[in-house]
């Protein structure tokens, strides 16, 4: 679904279609019981959220570990919205948006008996932001705008801004930011890597190596009344017909991350009421990132020819019943309030309405740039959902205005590599984000100098310009405007990347499971502490 | 081993008269080919119409096999999709032809590419023998001590993905198969006096090989042949469905049992029964045809 009416719809929250009731709406929550989850993975890389960037890791550590602030348990699908765990309650920043000071409870205490205070929690924040030498932080560039993190006593964290920015909450919310003891990290930053130690609605009960992990209810958790669960046990198994047989049988209750419409039809049809599906838009979409580093590619006629050739329209809602991928979006994830409405994306390339018009005109730039009947690689991953789709419907795209394009799939490691080396004539990429958060999100679009996950091998100061100039932008309304010159220069004037339609979330679950809503990021809202069965 | 029992192959020259039938006309060896060899018939008609839907695949296809169709995903076979359509609404039958070609140039172009190598070395070692027969062996029990499909593995992921370096890929693990076997054939050929007497003459080592011993292990050669064009077809197909070979949307057959007709399998079968049918039916022609042609070019099987 798209949203039209820009600020006054979109701040209402993210459009969020759940084909079931929502779990537990109407029902008193029953405690005890064990849920077992599947996911996808053989095995996360670390226990460590903070060096990490997978779900594996979320998934499998969540449930043990608190945060300081977190998108609300009971509506995560807000763009908007963030709620204390830790912190007593939000603050309203103070020293012209520069300054935020937490307090934090009281009566927080670690798995192993020890009391929780602000002192964990900033030094877990500044081995975030500021990690020491050989210590890995997967999203040091999120924090870019913290200057300093202090706990003058154990009650209060004050996180101290260079400058005052509307990015800056939504990346406290961060799902993977945990809150380790400051006492164990000072000692060994790497202790995490290995072992599990937290605060949160679970104790870490076991770990078979690629097999399961397992949790107890915490008896001592801070948020009265949680967790439900009495034991939680995720089972690894990185083969969708494993764990959409795991499902199938009731062998387990539910799998987090999403499977594609294919599974969830199948289901549904042969387990009808046991099984609900509750599905939502993904922040996550693939990308085409042409190397602006080998001709012709550093033509932008040939760019923006690429971009026009490919129907997305007509592409995204065909794509969908086979593919986890389902709105068309430019570079904000659709619902958010700084997202382009349907009218604003249409006057970009690769968005116009009328497909033809579209065709030709991308026929006409080929002509122009002299490379008609162009023949180049797509650089593509080997994962089937939805990257092996979308790159194949690409190619068929382009073969329409007389491109002759082979596709390349290697693994995640050599696509990678690839990518950083810039060995690569089109890439497929993904740009996928935790909390949404389009101003940090967005970065992905600027020169690799300034994000070094771009590789479309290009240099653009006025992009760089007009990201800084939205980035520092607090009132909404200007920031919305700066977002649009900035969506318009990167994908129309510059082409320097291709959005295809946003990925789409769909979870399966047993019609027991309750008390657990779907986000627009399979990071978020996983610590299960509401979750419970109707058993 | 049956080396040194085997008779002697004939002299090259000679080979045509001393087969019973050679002097008979084309159309009445074909009589008997089929007469003698109904199953091996049956695979040769299989052979020829893939051969056929394969080059004539831009005649016969009614569809481009790699265009999408939206409004016909996964379509039942009916008259305007006769093999039905796949989850992006691809002509399955049109896939299935350009697939044959895929299936074909791979299968083809990798035993015979493979077999000659083979063939060439494999002569050439017996014809030395020595220290150079020695390394040349061990170096074949080497390649293999691995199964095809995971040598083709292997070299897939050093050079990559892609119709050439599938070919590629598969053609190097059946040059020391090839090898093997004519090296045993060639040892025989190397003790008859044709050859101590072309030495006699002061004929050069490539004269003798490729003059003299190749034409004389020619038989099993092509046997082999037969084999490695089923083996190589398959591996192909293995490749592309575990993902390493040919890429979408180019048609193939293994890439055509990948993804979508594994997640579809209940739903619309007719993606994953074609292509699948058409693995079937390729690799048993190869192999029925295979097996007839040892039948009628080996002396010992012939008259039984």
């Amino acid at each position: 679904m798209y949203v039209r009416s820009g600020l006054m719809a979109a701040g209402l929250g993210l459009a969020v279609a759940i084909a079931a009731v929502p779990a537990g709406a109407q029902t008193t929550p029953k405690r005890g019981g064990t849920l077992t989850y599947m996911i996808p993975a053989d095995a996360p890389p670390s226990f460590d959220g903070h060096r990490e960037t997978t779900y594996a890791t979320v998934h499998a550590g969540a449930p043990f570990y608190s945060v300081l602030i977190r998108v609300p348990p009971d509506n995560p699908a807000s763009t908007t919205e963030f709620v204390c765990d830790l912190c007593t309650e939000m603050p309203r920043p103070t020293d012209g948006g520069k300054t935020y000071t937490f307090k934090i409870r009281p009566d927080v205490k670690f798995h192993d008996g020890a009391k929780l205070t602000a002192q964990d929690v900033a030094t877990s924040w500044n081995y975030i932001v500021f990690p020491p030498k050989g210590v890995t932080s997967a999203r040091v560039s999120y924090y870019e705008m913290v200057d300093k993190i202090e706990a003058p006593d154990d009650a209060t964290v004050i996180f101290r801004l260079k400058r005052a920015t509307t990015a800056f909450l939504p990346a406290l919310a961060d799902p993977f930011s945990w809150i380790y003891k400051k006492e164990t990290l000072e000692k060994d930053p790497h202790w995490y890597e290995k072992n599990i130690l937290g605060s949160g609605p679970f104790k870490f009960a076991g770990y078979e190596v690629g097999q399961v992990i397992k949790g107890v209810r915490n008896p001592d958790y801070y948020h009265k009344g949680l967790p439900l669960l009495d034991a939680i046990e995720g089972i690894f198994a990185d083969k969708q017909s494993v764990r959409v047989e795991a499902l199938r049988g009731d062998r387990a209750a539910i799998e987090f991350r999403g499977l594609p419409p294919s599974a969830r039809d199948q289901l549904v049809k042969e387990a009808g009421k046991d099984v609900v599906v509750q599905d939502s838009d993904w922040n996550c979409g693939n990308i085409l990132t042409p190397n602006q580093k080998k001709k012709p590619f550093d033509d932008v006629r040939v760019r923006k020819a690429l971009a026009l050739a490919i129907d997305q329209w007509a592409g995204a809602p065909a794509l969908s019943k086979i593919a986890n991928v389902r709105t068309v979006g430019g570079i904000v994830f659709p619902g958010s309030p700084l997202a382009a409405t349907k009218e604003e994306l249409q006057q970009i390339a690769g968005f116009w309405p009328d497909i033809n018009k579209s065709r030709e005109e991308a026929k006409r730039l080929l002509k122009e740039a002299g490379a008609e009947g162009l023949k180049f690689e797509l650089l593509n991953r080997n994962v089937d959902q939805p990257y092996k789709y979308v790159g194949t419907w690409a190619v068929a795209e382009w073969k329409k205005i007389g491109l002759n394009v082979e596709q390349k799939v290697v693994p995640t490691g050599p696509w990678f590599s690839n990518m950083r080396a810039g060995t690569f004539d089109v890439a497929m990429e993904a740009n996928c984000q935790s909390v949404v958060n389009p101003v940090l999100d967005t970065g992905k679009y600027l020169p690799h100098t300034v994000y070094p996950e771009n590789y479309g091998g290009f240099e653009d100061p006025k992009s760089i310009e007009l990201y800084e100039a939205m980035q520092i932008e607090t009132d909404p309304a200007k920031q919305r405007a700066e977002m649009r010159a900035y969506e318009k220069h990167t994908l129309d004037t510059m082409v320097h990347e291709i959005v295809l339609p946003y990925w789409y979330r769909i979870v399966l679950a047993r019609s027991y499971v309750k008390g657990w809503k779907i986000s627009p990021s399979h990071y978020l809202n996983q610590d299960l502490a509401n979750v419970w069965l109707d058993k | 081993m049956t080396i040194t029992a085997r008779t002697p192959a004939p002299v090259a020259g000679a080979a045509a008269d001393e087969l019973p039938d050679a002097n008979r006309s084309p159309l009445r060896a074909a009589r008997q080919f089929v007469r003698r060899q109904p199953l091996g018939t049956v695979g040769l008609v299989i052979v020829l119409v893939m051969f056929a839907a394969g080059a004539m695949a831009g005649w016969i296809a009614p569809y481009d096999p790699e265009a999408n169709d939206f409004a016909a995903m996964m379509e039942a076979p009916s008259w305007a999709h006769l093999l039905g359509t796949d989850q992006l609404g691809r002509d399955i039958f049109s896939r299935l032809v350009f697939g044959a070609r895929t299936a074909l140039l791979v299968g083809f172009s990798s035993a015979v590419v493979g077999g000659v190598i083979g063939l060439v070395l494999g002569v050439t070692s017996a014809y030395f023998g020595g220290w150079f027969d020695l390394v040349f062996q061990r170096v074949l029990d080497v390649l293999m001590a691995f199964p095809l499909i995971i040598l083709a593995l292997a070299v897939v992921s050093v050079f990559g993905t892609g119709v050439v370096n599938v070919i590629i890929a598969i053609t190097v693990p059946l040059v020391p198969r090839c090898g093997r076997v004519v090296r045993a054939s060639a040892l025989a050929v190397r003790e008859v006096p044709y050859v101590d007497a072309a030495r006699a003459l002061g004929f050069s080592h490539a004269r003798i090989v490729l003059r003299h011993m190749v034409p004389n292990v020619v038989a099993p050669f092509l046997i082999l042949l037969s084999a490695f064009v089923g083996q190589a077809i398959l591996a192909e197909a293995s490749l592309s469905y575990l993902g390493l070979g040919v890429q979408e949307p180019v048609p193939a057959w293994g890439l055509m049992l990948q993804g979508g007709a594994e997640e579809y399998a209940t739903t619309a079968p007719w993606i994953a029964v074609f292509p699948g049918l058409a693995i079937v039916l390729t690799v048993l022609g190869i192999s029925l045809f295979g097996d007839a042609l040892r039948d009628a070019i080996d002396p010992k099987l012939r008259d039984r």
